[in-house]
């Protein structure tokens, strides 16, 4: 039992990280009906910013944990929002309304590309990152194990709601979150009726990015070492939970991110941590392929 | 025939879909409402633009050229490199200047400036354009044929390096030719065509390693394995479109990967297999003394032999590979995969059980590509899974889009491009000179691999060579130009 | 079985009972189909037939389900309910279908020819083996591939069997050589029928749009089939180009084996080539008969002049119970 409660906290908490990386990639498919492949390596890049900025501010002296990691967070979502532009002008932009494939291959060149960039600038080695936020709650004492809820996976959960409901609200309220819906649609018809359609999907590359950062940013501290490699499963993973959840869902990629970080950590827990991206990878193909629509998408009726 | 206004063909579009196209682009670039004036200055412009972008580079790369973490002692410490950075900075600047004031201009974007005319694809380029295909495939057929002999007499000192690049590009233009026939041919997007090589490189290192059994025999057998794993791979995803199927074709790729690594004690795990025999010629081997090929023939023994021997194989198994795929097309079954490609919904109203033509094309792919695995497995004499990531997968299916869909030539030219340019780069020791004695060049290949990725694919979204020659002819053969040609499901 | 559940039949349509080939000798009988998406019922209890050797107009208002009843004959749509047989021989008898129903196969035969249970069979086998063939309100050809080759693909099942699945077609033996020669010949007959024999070497989505249908229509008979299942053929033609089209259909009926079903908006050709019009509204049959009887039939003409609901009831009434032939004759006009 205590065994299972932590490892029910633990699935949350790496859910929350997939999830969050899981909403940039539905909302790009939402919008622009593609795979946006490079987005696993945004999250890579966005960790990579918050752990540089993290030593620039040791450097500075600044120490004080809740304003490092203020700043971290608002550093690191700045410039890797900046990324998702850049990505989406020089790779995704001028394919639009090009035929399918382009932009596949043009994703999975970028992709390559953001990898080798970042070990080569910051090299191949394994970054590590002391633990910052130590301790945590213990909730159950059992006889062999305790269920331990640490600080980190407070702030992590914590942090993912506050940014789903703050999201959640932006595409529901603002102007943006129309003119994102109607692209959604129709994006040429968006475009008569007066919605700048290129700025609107830039914007969703810069939210998604932005979203991907903070999970970056989660992943450091929670595991406290990231590479330049980190992107590459951990997009596949949340690319998992967004089809789970339903493409083009918000909720949807929450409820599939959650569902993969359970299923991960559990499957590690009581069959074998060897295969738990085997776990993964066959929920991605069971799913698409007896569930197409996803938990909470809309279902896809074939024209004839 | 005579009955056809001649000029009627030649005057004719590449098709009605183009000029759609067209006159919707005319139409983009006048605006209902007036344009707004220019105001500024072209110097002006160019200097504002030139700006921006330098600001965008800076704030792309100020965390990852100004500052770089490295382990130290007591955690991590910072590199400053702001030299660097201001190299960069002043690059963007000038690039972007330069773009601005000499090749851009206002109202036009700049992938038009990029793109080719239109009219270059007439019918009657294109024929040409097929001719001078055909001659090209002959003259490179030619130096495929001679190519160790002329290496021996132009760059005798090099031949070892240039034979294994050779062998290192055919086994990649075969596993293009291979995943042609998925992708290019069937229109399913395959990104885990990395398992079948897998397959194929794993069949045959324990069918050799375990039952002693020769490269020959075992050959055919892992081609077999491998179109066997590519129907048990194919047949749940059959339901699946476009981007979802690769996706999961991806998605297999990666768990076979791992089952490899993690199933030691049949697969060797991460260690991977030793000791897999060589291929022999008529029962000849390339080694030294008694039985041997040098000692058979009398000749005196060369460590060149068995490079151009098995440089000859792999010629051979992709030649196979091209003639095989070139007569299934003009077959019902090539057939009805390029219809497959071009509306699955017509299929089945014409009574083709998709599922077969589904199912075949994944096999046969997957057949080529477990050949290849065997080739590669006997080259190497030591595999591990280390070899069969995802990005092996990226780069095939990078080959075969960049090569131009369903084309043959193409997927040759884009291995020379993409498998030699990036392998010369290793060579490229005057770049030392520019940054440093401690630069070292294969540190960037891939970096330029995917960038040159997006490059082309922005350059030309449909491949080098992108139109399609027809399977059957009732008169003339005409060329068919891209933009008519579907690219298969989901688009 | 074949009785066709018309109110309409029983009325002035019972004298020309002798004529109707889809009571005596139908190809295609359609029994009780349903579809039902989620909660909407585009198809609601429909049943008729298709005569053997009849050119058959299913004809409505946009939305009467007319694609629909296309997409569960030809097996695009799996029906919620219904029976749709198909039968290859004349006078097959009732309870030949019956207890093929009850047995739960497919296809079945007796002494007069064979029987295929089309809500039981997928898409590709409907036209493979039961040779029911079709083409698409919004054309689907093989774009990039030539006219020729379209309709080489058309016969592929034929073609593949020859091949002795691909291996013999692969080292060449003559019996693929034969049948590909056949296939050629038939290709080439039908690109002459169809007036396309000039752009055979053309990509298909080259074509002009009248030529597009024409192609597509060729294809399907490439496929040789008993049912011809044409999904408003004469859209987007002119006038020359639909009067082509008659021809060609007058041609496919004469000189073929084949039973035409088609959906068509323009009136003009479903009047002057049908031997059978069915009129669908909301996916209820309203009328069921020859051109002349439906063009008389005042629920026609409601449902195509789009009269107010007590108007209709009005009409209905009027049908039940006197026969008020000069008020139906005179809205005709209006109709057309």
């Amino acid at each position: 039992m205590e065994y299972f409660l932590q490892q029910l906290i633990n699935g949350i908490t790496l859910g929350s990280i997939y999830g969050l990386i899981a909403i940039g990639y539905t909302m790009v498919y939402g919008i622009i009906g593609m795979i946006n492949f490079a987005h696993g390596e945004i999250f890579m890049i966005g960790s990579f910013i918050a752990l540089t900025t993290f030593v620039a501010l040791a450097l500075l002296g600044i120490t004080f944990l809740p304003v490092v990691l203020l700043i971290m967070l608002i550093v690191a979502m700045g410039f890797t929002a900046l990324w998702g532009w850049a990505v989406e002008r020089v790779a995704y932009r001028p394919l639009r309304g090009s035929f399918r494939l382009a932009p596949l291959i043009t994703a999975i060149g970028m992709s390559i590309f953001l990898q080798n960039f970042v070990q080569v600038t910051q090299g191949a080695r394994v970054k590590p990152l002391p633990p910052q936020i130590q301790g945590g709650i213990t909730l159950m004492q059992g006889e062999f194990v305790n269920v331990q809820l640490s600080y980190v996976q407070i702030l992590i959960v914590v942090t993912t709601v506050v940014l789903m409901a703050g999201f959640t609200l932006l595409i529901s309220r603002t102007s943006l979150g129309r003119a994102q819906r109607a692209c959604e649609q129709d994006a040429k018809m968006a475009s008569l009726l007066g919605v700048n359609v290129d700025r609107t999907i830039s914007l969703t590359f810069v939210m998604g990015a932005g979203l991907a950062s903070v999970a970056g940013l989660m992943f450091l501290l929670y595991y406290g070492v990231i590479d330049f490699y980190i992107g590459f499963l951990a997009g596949v993973k949340a690319f998992t939970a967004a089809v789970l959840g339903g493409i083009g869902s918000l909720p949807g990629a929450m409820l599939g991110g959650l569902a993969i970080g359970l299923i991960e950590t559990f499957w590690s827990g009581y069959f074998s941590v060897e295969y738990k991206d085997v776990a993964a990878f066959s929920i991605l193909a069971i799913v698409l392929i007896f569930m197409p629509s996803g938990l909470l998408g809309r279902p896809e009726v074939e024209k004839v | 025939m005579s009955a056809i206004d001649p000029t009627a063909v030649e005057a004719r579009p590449e098709g009605a879909q183009l000029k759609n196209e067209e006159l919707r682009e005319t139409a983009r670039g006048e605006p209902p409402f007036a344009p707004e004036p220019i105001l500024e200055s072209r110097l002006q412009r160019s200097l504002r633009e030139a700006a921006l972008t330098a600001a965008v580079v800076a704030g792309l790369t100020l965390f990852f050229f100004a500052f770089r973490t490295d382990i130290g002692i007591g955690g991590l410490d910072l590199i400053l490199q702001w030299p660097l950075w201001f190299v960069w900075i002043a690059i963007a600047f000038a690039a972007r200047f330069v773009l601005s004031y000499f090749v851009y201009v206002p109202g036009r974007k700049l992938s038009d400036i990029v793109k080719r005319d239109k009219t270059a694809t007439s019918p009657g380029a294109a024929t040409g354009a097929r001719w001078l295909g055909r001659a090209v495939g002959v003259v490179m057929l030619l130096i495929a044929a001679t190519f160790p002999f002329l290496i021996e007499t132009l760059l005798p000192s090099q031949d070892r390096y240039l034979i294994d690049l050779a062998i290192l590009i055919l086994t990649y233009v075969m596993l293009g030719w291979g995943l042609n026939i998925v992708v290019g041919l069937a229109g399913l997007l395959d990104l885990g065509y990395v398992a079948f090589y897998a397959v194929g490189a794993y069949s045959f290192a324990l069918l050799a390693t375990n039952f002693d059994l020769g490269f020959w025999v075992c050959l055919p057998m892992a081609g077999l394995f491998a179109a066997g794993w590519g129907i048990v791979l194919g047949f749940p995803v059959l339901r699946l479109r476009g981007d979802y199927l690769a996706i999961v074709t991806l998605a297999f790729g990666e768990i076979i990967r791992v089952i490899l690594i993690n199933w030691g004690n049949i697969t060797g795990g991460p260690n991977g297999v030793l000791g897999i025999p060589k291929p022999t010629l008529f029962g000849l081997d390339f080694g030294r003394g008694e039985g041997s090929f040098s000692d058979f023939f009398g000749i005196p023994y060369s460590s060149i032999h068995r490079f151009i021997f098995l440089y000859y194989i792999i010629l051979l198994l992709a030649l196979l590979t091209n003639f095989v795929t070139l007569r299934l097309r003009k077959l019902p079954i090539g057939r009805a995969w390029e219809a497959l490609r071009e509306d699955e919904i017509a299929c089945r109203a014409l009574g083709l059980n998709t599922t077969n033509v589904k199912l075949t094309a994944f096999a046969t792919g997957a057949m080529f590509g477990g050949f290849a695995g065997s080739f590669f497995a006997t080259r190497q004499g030591f595999i591990s899974p280390e070899s069969f990531t995802f990005i092996e997968s990226a780069i095939i299916l990078a080959i075969v889009v960049l090569g131009g869909l369903g084309s043959q030539l193409g997927v040759v030219f884009a291995s020379v491009v993409m498998i030699g340019g990036i392998e010369l780069l290793r060579h490229l020791t005057i770049l030392q000179a520019v940054f440093g004695s401690d630069f070292d060049p294969t540190q960037y290949r891939m970096l330029i691999f995917g960038l040159a990725m997006v490059g082309i694919m922005v350059w030309k979204p449909r491949g080098l060579i992108s139109s399609r020659s027809p399977s059957a002819i009732y008169k003339e053969k005409k060329v068919i130009g891209a933009d008519l040609v579907a690219q298969g499901e989901g688009h | 079985m074949s009785q066709t559940p018309s109110n309409l039949a029983a009325g002035p349509a019972a004298s020309a009972a002798a004529l109707d080939r889809w009571h005596d000798d139908p190809v295609l009988s359609v029994e009780h189909l349903t579809m039902r998406f989620g909660g909407l019922t585009a198809i609601d209890d429909l049943s008729f037939s298709v005569g053997r050797g009849d050119i058959t107009a299913l004809i409505g208002p946009n939305g009467a389900g007319k694609t629909t009843v296309f997409n569960c004959v030809t097996g695009f749509y799996k029906p919620t309910e219904g029976r749709i047989a198909l039968r290859r021989g004349r006078g097959i008898a009732d309870e030949t279908i019956r207890d093929l129903t009850a047995s739960g196969a497919q296809h079945g035969r007796d002494a007069n020819g064979e029987v295929f249970l089309l809500e039981r069979m997928s898409d590709f086998r409907i036209t493979a083996t039961a040779g029911v063939a079709r083409t698409f309100q919004n054309i689907r050809l093989f774009g990039g591939m030539t006219a020729f080759e379209n309709l080489l693909v058309a016969q592929h099942n034929v073609l593949m069997r020859a091949s002795g699945y691909t291996i013999g077609g692969l080292l060449g033996l003559p019996g693929y050589r034969r049948a590909r020669e056949a296939a050629r010949e038939r290709a080439i007959y039908w690109l002459e029928r169809t007036r396309l024999i000039e752009r055979a070497d053309d990509p298909a989505a080259d074509l002009p749009y009248g030529a597009q249908r024409r192609l597509e229509i060729a294809r399907a008979m490439c496929t040789g089939p008993a049912l011809l299942c044409l999904d408003e053929p004469a859209a987007g033609l002119n006038p020359r180009e639909s009067a082509e089209l008659n021809d060609l259909l007058k041609y496919i009926r004469a000189e073929h084996d084949v039973s035409v079903l088609l959906i068509e908006h323009d009136m003009g050709v479903v009047m002057e080539i049908s031997d059978h019009i069915i009129v669908l509204d909301y996916g209820k049959k309203i009328s069921d008969g020859t051109a002349e009887q439906v063009r008389t039939d005042p629920r026609v003409i409601a449902a195509y002049l789009g009269v107010d609901d007590e108007e209709v009831d009005q009409v209905e009434e009027d049908l039940d119970h006197e026969e008020d032939e000069a008020a139906a004759r005179s809205a005709t006009g209006g109709a057309r």
